[in-house]
């Protein structure tokens, strides 16, 4: 039987660099086994790595920034809150009718302040994913969200949701106890909430069930995150009647973190490592961080009746049409 | 021979499965515009009607309840006090901003569905009178683009909720939509977000939204101001739902029990108040109305 073959890479696009990792490995294996000093030349090796590595990443296009929005090894909701906040505790339940492990919210410190947080949770695995229902929320995840934003408003603090969702689930349950009067009704009530409120796209922006918790003062968007009406498949398939489409219908719909930026969807991007936030889960939110503490901080003096004021311009304004 | 090769490849339940399945199509197939002929027949129930009994009937079939879709124009003469819908912001028109193109340019889907339709969008609003009350009224057209809500859907949208806040009167609108317009991308995604966030402002300022669902609707509308109702109401039949039937098919891999996300469904499961027959609804309408009028005064 033939010798399974050692990958380095999990991404189509990181082939070219499968050889050069390959070279790395002997390279340490001769230097372990023999005396030989290949330091030199393990070096080398490494350079040409990084830069082949940078190179790919500095031009990514649509499709190799879904596969990378998308990789099971990208931080989830949970890894970023751990590394980002401290004395987090998690609250679980809509009150209503049941807990839903697709959508986790909780009370958090940033820094020294008291901050409500939520966001879509995915997993690492395919056993994590079924556990989670892979982030695709139920109603009660939107109503426990919404509870926790009330919960934020009385108490005035500020919210911080994390968006990482392919959409809201398409479940026969899901549509019986109202997916969309839930996500409907957040859009209302996110207008008018009166405490800061910020939103940040890590992974996957899917649709309804991603806006349903993403209508902060601010949006910001990880570079190598996607944010679309509907996924690049979906598209295909309905507009293109021809599902193998999904890498024209990626494009067409201008789903990356520069194209929502250009359109005036979102407020900034925040920049992620060579190999995308996978590579370096601890840079990445040390960089998240930074961007909610520098977008929170005008947030803060303002008024209640100026927070809502803000949120209804943002999203009054949008939208592309002649007169 | 022939029939081993059937037999083979389709067992009785699929058998049954393709004929309900075409049934179905057929059924979402129709066609809004009645034609020139004196007869029509029933999508539903095939019975053949004279085309003025079912003018004359609000266009439900007068066998089987059936309700046909309906035009902008349709619903807007049927619902408003004769001569009183003053139509507002008719000019505003759709851009192909993202220079997108599917199996057509979005520029000639746009041109295409306006001069089918005479409209301009999807969504048409005005000031009217129903039953001598002033409201801001704002009906959905399905036969432009599926009643898809793009920018200029969610601008007029904002736009009529402004107005009744202006006016101080309450807000009907009828909805029919295949949901957002994935043509604008992100941007129909927002118009959800516009949409929600002036019927907030509506509330802020006690006044009423009655939204009326009909046939169908679905997405990105129904996850929006389609559900937002101070009163959601329902003509009898209508498919309501975030995801549709096929979609949901596919993820639980389950059949779907009847009924399911059609108006009556809906009412069984809380989502909406009222399941209202078009001959009954402006009856009822003016009734609701008169409920706010004395409240206001």
């Amino acid at each position: 039987m033939p010798k399974p073959i050692k990958r380095y890479t999990t991404l189509e696009f990181e082939r070219p660099l499968e050889g050069l990792y390959e070279k790395l490995d002997k390279l340490k294996t001769i230097q372990a086994t023999s005396k030989i000093d290949m330091n030199e030349e393990i070096k080398m090796v490494i350079k040409s790595l990084e830069t082949l590595r940078k190179d790919i990443y500095a031009n990514l296009n649509p499709n190799q920034i879904v596969q990378v929005a998308r990789s099971l090894q990208r931080p989830t909701t949970l890894d970023y809150i751990g590394m980002i906040f401290t004395d987090f505790v998690e609250l679980h339940g809509d009150r209503n009718f049941a807990d839903d492990p697709a959508l986790v919210t909780g009370l958090a410190k940033l820094a020294n302040r008291s901050v409500v947080v939520m966001g879509h949770q995915k997993g690492h695995t395919t056993k994590e994913n079924l556990a989670r229902n892979f982030g695709m929320a139920n109603p009660e995840g939107y109503r426990k969200a919404l509870r926790l934003m009330r919960f934020a408003e009385r108490y005035n603090k500020p919210i911080i949701s994390f968006i990482d969702t392919s959409g809201a689930y398409p479940g026969l349950g899901a549509e019986e106890r109202g997916q969309a009067e839930a996500i409907a009704k957040n859009l209302r009530e996110m207008a008018e909430l009166t405490v800061p409120f910020i939103s940040i796209i890590t992974g996957e922006g899917g649709s309804g069930g991603a806006l349903g918790i993403a209508m902060g003062n601010r949006v910001l968007m990880l570079e190598f995150s996607i944010y679309s009406v509907i996924s690049p498949e979906g598209c295909a398939s309905i507009l293109f009647r021809d599902a193998s489409r999904a890498k024209e219908a990626a494009i067409a719909l201008k789903i990356t973190a520069n194209d929502l930026l250009a359109l005036g969807v979102i407020d900034d991007i925040i920049k992620e490592p060579v190999g995308g936030a996978q590579s370096d889960p601890e840079f990445t939110a040390k960089n998240i961080k930074a961007a909610i503490v520098k977008h929170l901080e005008p947030l803060l003096s303002l008024s209640q009746r100026e927070l809502i004021a803000d949120r209804y311009s943002k999203y009054r304004k949008l939208g592309i049409y002649s007169e | 021979m022939e029939c081993t090769i059937i037999s083979s490849s389709l067992s009785i339940h699929d058998w049954f499965k393709r004929k309900k399945l075409q049934k179905e199509t057929e059924y979402t197939r129709e066609r809004l515009d009645i034609p020139g002929n004196l007869w029509v027949k029933c999508y539903k129930c095939s019975q053949t009607i004279y085309a003025k009994d079912l003018e004359q009937n609000l266009k439900v079939c007068p066998k089987c309840n059936y309700h046909f879709k309906l035009t902008s124009a349709e619903r807007i003469k049927q619902l408003a006090d004769e001569g009183t819908f003053k139509e507002i912001n008719a000019g505003l028109v759709s851009k192909n901003f993202l220079d997108f193109k599917d199996t057509k340019n979005y520029a000639d889907r746009i041109d295409d569905s306006r001069t089918k339709t005479g409209l301009n969008d999807a969504l048409r609003t005005g000031l009217a009178k129903i039953g001598g009350y002033g409201v801001a009224l704002g009906v959905m057209d399905f036969s432009f683009m599926g009643g898809s809500m793009g920018s200029v859907v969610g601008e007029k949208f904002a736009r009529l909720i402004e107005a009744a806040i202006e006016n101080k009167q309450p807000a009907i609108v009828f909805s029919a939509s295949g949901g957002a317009r994935m043509q604008e991308s992100i941007m129909s995604l927002m118009q959800m977000a516009k949409t929600s966030a002036a019927l907030g402002r509506l509330r802020e300022n006690a006044l009423p939204y009655i939204s009326v669902l009909t046939d169908p609707t679905t997405g990105g509308v129904s996850a929006s101001y389609a559900m937002l109702g101070d009163i959601n109401m329902a003509e009898p039949g209508a498919l309501i739902c975030f995801a549709g039937p096929r979609v949901i098919e596919q993820t639980i891999r389950q059949k779907l029990p009847p009924g399911f996300q059609r108006s009556e469904y809906l009412l069984e499961h809380g989502m909406i108040d009222i399941v209202c027959p078009r001959t009954n609804l402006r009856d009822t309408l003016i009734k609701i109305l008169a409920f706010f009028k004395e409240q206001n005064a």
